[in-house]
């Protein structure tokens, strides 16, 4: 399970160093909860009640 | 009471994860518009197929793959990924720059909308939330290989959008434009 640590290495080819990769998959969960923490648009939960309430009266 | 009843009915689970969804598409396609249009197709596709859903698997993940078949069926169809980028995702997300030598959010923000739809994806699933290589294969209907190269391969694309080096201070090639957006970004912060 142990992601192999990056040397700071000159070929800097075929990936990214450990530091960065950890960098980038913080920003990406930062990034990620700023726009889950968002308060959802109403449409939706709406949208759910009418399919909801279209199926209790079928 | 305790009777072993069948599993709670998925459709309860979908308002708690309207949320999830949203983020994933607002990532995926990064155009709050086209993110709340397949956010509802989502819904209504997955309440109408609920019954194909397993429930000793992930609802979420199961969510996403609906979400994620419907933008790329759409893409296809109006191939406007590039144009249709509005900037959302990155406007949402202007929080502090990096003060501490980290990666500055504002470029991080602006190099991830520059990134093809499959990698930012796979970013989203790997990166942000976690997603284990197998169970982002099985979102993204690919072999468990293909999210480990593709994630690999993204990092590194997103690394060279910001210019980003070893050991290299992202902030030291800050030009007149960029400063300009993190100063904006500390406007929207404050």
């Amino acid at each position: 399970m142990s992601v192999p640590k990056m040397s700071a290495s000159k070929s800097g080819q075929s990936m990214v160093t450990e530091s960065i990769r950890s960098q980038i998959d913080e920003n990406l969960k930062r990034a990620y909860h700023e726009v889950l923490t968002e308060e959802v648009p109403d449409r939706f939960k709406e949208l759910l009640a009418q399919l909801r309430a279209k199926e209790a009266g079928q | 009471m305790t009777r072993p009843s069948p599993a709670v009915d998925p459709r309860e689970a979908l308002p708690g994860l309207l949320p999830n969804l949203r983020a994933f598409a607002i990532g995926l396609s990064r155009n709050v518009a086209t993110a709340d249009d397949l956010v509802q197709e989502t819904i209504l596709k997955a309440w109408s197929n609920m019954d194909k859903f397993d429930p000793a698997t992930n609802l979420e993940a199961w969510l996403f793959t609906i979400l994620r078949n419907t933008y790329y069926s759409a893409l296809r169809k109006t191939r406007r990924e590039v144009q249709d980028s509005d900037g959302t995702f990155a406007a949402t997300l202007y929080e502090k720059p990096a003060h501490d030598g980290r990666l500055a959010y504002g470029d991080f923000q602006r190099a991830f909308d520059q990134l093809s739809a499959e990698h930012r994806e796979v970013l989203l699933l790997v990166g942000a939330l976690g997603y284990s290589c197998e169970e982002a294969a099985t979102t993204m209907g690919v072999a468990t290989g293909t999210v480990k190269s593709r994630a690999s391969r993204a990092r590194k694309r997103l690394a060279e959008l910001m210019h980003l080096k070893d050991g290299e201070d992202v902030l030291s090639g800050a030009d007149g434009a960029t400063a300009a957006v993190i100063s904006r970004s500390v406007i929207v912060a404050a």
